[in-house]
């Protein structure tokens, strides 16, 4: 880079750097009149959902004294995280009243067996109906497709007699199978969208090289699904974690996750409302997606396909 | 090293015939250019042979296995793609490795084969770089590698150089040929360059329609091209091409161009015999013209024609007459050029003998 500022002597003084004049300066930029609208716009969104938010973060700390008095947007006199021990651990659902711990590690039990089994056969789907010449695969993508648009309460019936026949029906395991099944379509949808844009002359080196359906597809295409994988994970995460109905339905009583003894604990109360105690459940609940997007969104890598061929 | 035969290949997809009863052999140690236009079908046969499609009818034979239904992996290929296809989350020595993927050789043996690789091809600083790490030529020379590594009977290249710089791409030319000269395998060659194929073959397929139009050196099918359509692909710039009536008087035969000009053509070597009044396309090729500064008094024909335009490229120049309201190509010596200026007369023979006819009808060499 050259030096854009020369150095000129001044009679007496040290050398002070003075900077050039540019040639052909361009004029100001302002801020526009669409920018300003943009900004507007965005800030009424922000806060719409913050002011919700900030609500119920201050009123989880505040004791029930504080919040009788009923200014809900006052910051609490005293901080205290009564609110969120008794959420965690004391709070009644229904005649159990071990908190929300409970639900806590149903959910985890029902996230990971889920996410592995829908995940791992969507993609190996998804591969093979992108990659390989597989017979039918224009019918069976109409078919999946189909699939992705029927809604979960016509077929909820049948899945409780399928369930229940297998005895899965009321265990965590019956609503991590569900949930798996249920989003098989739109996963393998999205993978095989993703690999088709894989260059077929990688895939036709690859053949050629090795030519085995599962060692390609583990040290060749497993590699390159890392964003994929990002955008699926977010994707069935939340979508696991925040369901409600398949849990409650296929739950029974020993499958509950933890949106199911939320939702318990914060309609079945006894005397007054605790409202500290609810708003912290609330976002005990709401916490571990969170926590999905800020560590999962940091993995994107940028550029898969770099240096596979010319670019 | 084995050779390779195409017998009565057939390739359809529904109602569209690609190739149709196409028959090819390619001899051991041979090295095959496949040259024709876009869409001419030379990707399709290699990749045929490579067994990433299937024939539709016919037989591929190498060496003297039937390979026609064998997986790609077993057919004792490597090929080389026009986009490198390296495997980019693998390192070079990764990429290389994955080539020995299907036979099961020992982990010593697999070491001993890229390092020699490596070494012929000058990637050993590079091995445990990543493809996005690497230039365009040093892919070139991985995807390269990669085939090499195999240690197979038949090399099958892709249009590899179609996508690197001019001065890249004349040094991989070279370097590809004498890895041709030191390893003596057997190298099916697809490429739209004519230079490429000209300088590299032993052997060019010419294509065209999904039909190979000529099947020989490259000296036959510069000197000999069997009709209009290899006379009119090879050779830059384009041979031209002029309508034209034959006229047989005793034992001297003589072609009526247009414009009264008449071109000798005693010693051209006739396929057939030439019948009086026969419709005719005369090929002359630009370097066969010779422009003396006086008529030479055995040239095959002598014309003073306008000059139009003149193009210089280095080492030589091109000169371009108006005949008959078309251009007609000479070449010439760039200090001839700086005298022929556009607008000035020039007086050029052609030699004779050199000539091309063709029969204006059916496009076949006469």
């Amino acid at each position: 880079m050259s030096q854009i500022s020369v150095t000129q002597r001044a009679a007496g003084a040290a050398e002070v750097p003075v900077s050039r004049a540019p040639y052909f300066p361009r004029k100001k930029k302002g801020i526009s009149p669409q920018s300003i609208a943009i900004i507007v716009f965005l800030s009424m969104c922000a806060l719409f959902f913050c002011i919700p938010l900030y609500v119920v973060v201050v009123t989880s700390f505040k004791t029930m004294d504080q919040i009788r008095e009923g200014a809900i947007f006052a910051l609490p006199q005293v901080w205290t995280l009564d609110a969120w021990d008794h959420a965690w651990n004391r709070a009644c659902s229904g005649i159990n009243c071990n908190g929300l711990k409970v639900g806590f590690w149903n959910s985890v039990m029902i996230l990971f067996p889920s996410l592995a089994l829908s995940i791992g056969l969507s993609m190996v789907t998804g591969y093979a109906l992108a990659l390989w010449n597989v017979r039918w695969a224009g019918g069976f993508l109409f078919l999946l497709f189909i699939c992705a648009f029927v809604p979960f309460q016509i077929i909820m019936y049948p899945l409780i007699v399928m369930t229940s026949t297998a005895k899965v029906y009321g265990t965590l395991w019956g609503v991590a199978i569900i949930h798996a099944v249920l989003a098989m379509p739109v996963l393998t949808l999205i993978f095989r969208n993703y690999y088709k844009d894989i260059p077929q002359e990688i895939m036709s080196a690859a053949v050629m090289d090795s030519g085995s359906f599962w060692k390609i597809f583990i040290e060749i295409i497993l590699p390159m699904s890392g964003n994929i994988l990002i955008v699926v994970l977010i994707l069935q995460i939340t979508n696991i974690w925040n369901d409600y109905l398949i849990g409650v339905t296929f739950g029974g009583l020993n499958g509950q996750p933890m949106t199911v003894n939320l939702a318990n604990l914060v309609t079945i109360s006894t005397g007054t409302t605790n409202y500290a105690h609810n708003m912290a459940a609330a976002l005990l609940t709401a916490i571990p997606p969170l926590v999905v997007y800020f560590v999962v969104g940091k993995l994107f890598v940028q550029g898969v396909t770099s240096g596979a061929i010319k670019g | 090293m084995p050779t390779v035969s195409f017998e009565h290949i057939v390739k359809s997809y529904g109602s569209l015939t690609v190739l149709n009863d196409l028959n090819l052999a390619v001899e051991d140690g041979d090295f095959l250019v496949l040259l024709g236009p876009s869409g001419c079908g030379k990707t399709t046969l290699l990749n045929l042979l490579a067994g990433l499609l299937e024939v539709t009818d016919g037989r591929i034979m190498i060496g003297d296995r039937d390979v026609t239904d064998l997986d790609p992996k077993d057919r004792g290929l490597a090929m080389v793609f026009q986009s490198y296809a390296l495997y980019p989350t693998k390192t070079v020595h990764g990429n290389l490795k994955f080539g020995l993927s299907a036979s099961k050789l020992p982990r010593e043996e697999i070491e001993q084969r890229i390092a020699w690789a490596a070494k012929l091809l000058q990637i050993e600083p590079l091995l445990h770089r990543k493809p996005g790490q690497l230039s365009g030529g040093q892919r070139q020379r991985v995807a390269i590698g990669r085939a090499l590594v195999k240690n197979v009977g038949v090399f099958l290249f892709d249009e590899p150089l179609s996508n690197l710089d001019a001065k890249l791409r004349t040094e991989m030319r070279l370097e590809i040929k004498k890895l041709h000269d030191e390893l003596k395998s057997t190298i099916v060659y697809v490429t739209h360059d004519q230079i490429e194929a000209m300088t590299m073959a032993t052997k060019i397929a010419v294509m065209d329609g999904g039909v190979i139009q000529q099947f020989g050196t490259s000296d036959e099918i510069y000197e000999r091209p069997a009709n209009l359509f290899v006379a009119g692909f090879i050779g830059s710039p384009a041979m031209n091409l002029r309508e034209a009536t034959l006229r047989v008087n005793g034992s001297k035969v003589t072609a009526d161009l247009a414009a009264g000009m008449a071109l000798d053509l005693t010693g051209y070597d006739f396929e057939t015999a030439p019948q009086d009044g026969t419709r005719i396309i005369v090929g002359l090729r630009p370097e066969h013209f010779g422009v003396p500064d006086i008529a030479e008094p055995n040239a095959a024909a002598s014309f003073t024609l306008p000059v139009q335009y003149t193009e210089r490229t280095g080492s030589d120049a091109t000169v371009y007459l108006s005949l008959d309201n078309q251009l007609l190509a000479l070449r010439v010596a760039p200090d001839a050029a700086s005298r022929l200026k556009p607008g000035t007369s020039v007086s050029v023979d052609f030699m004779p003998g050199k000539a091309n006819i063709f029969d204006a009808q059916t496009g076949r060499r006469m």
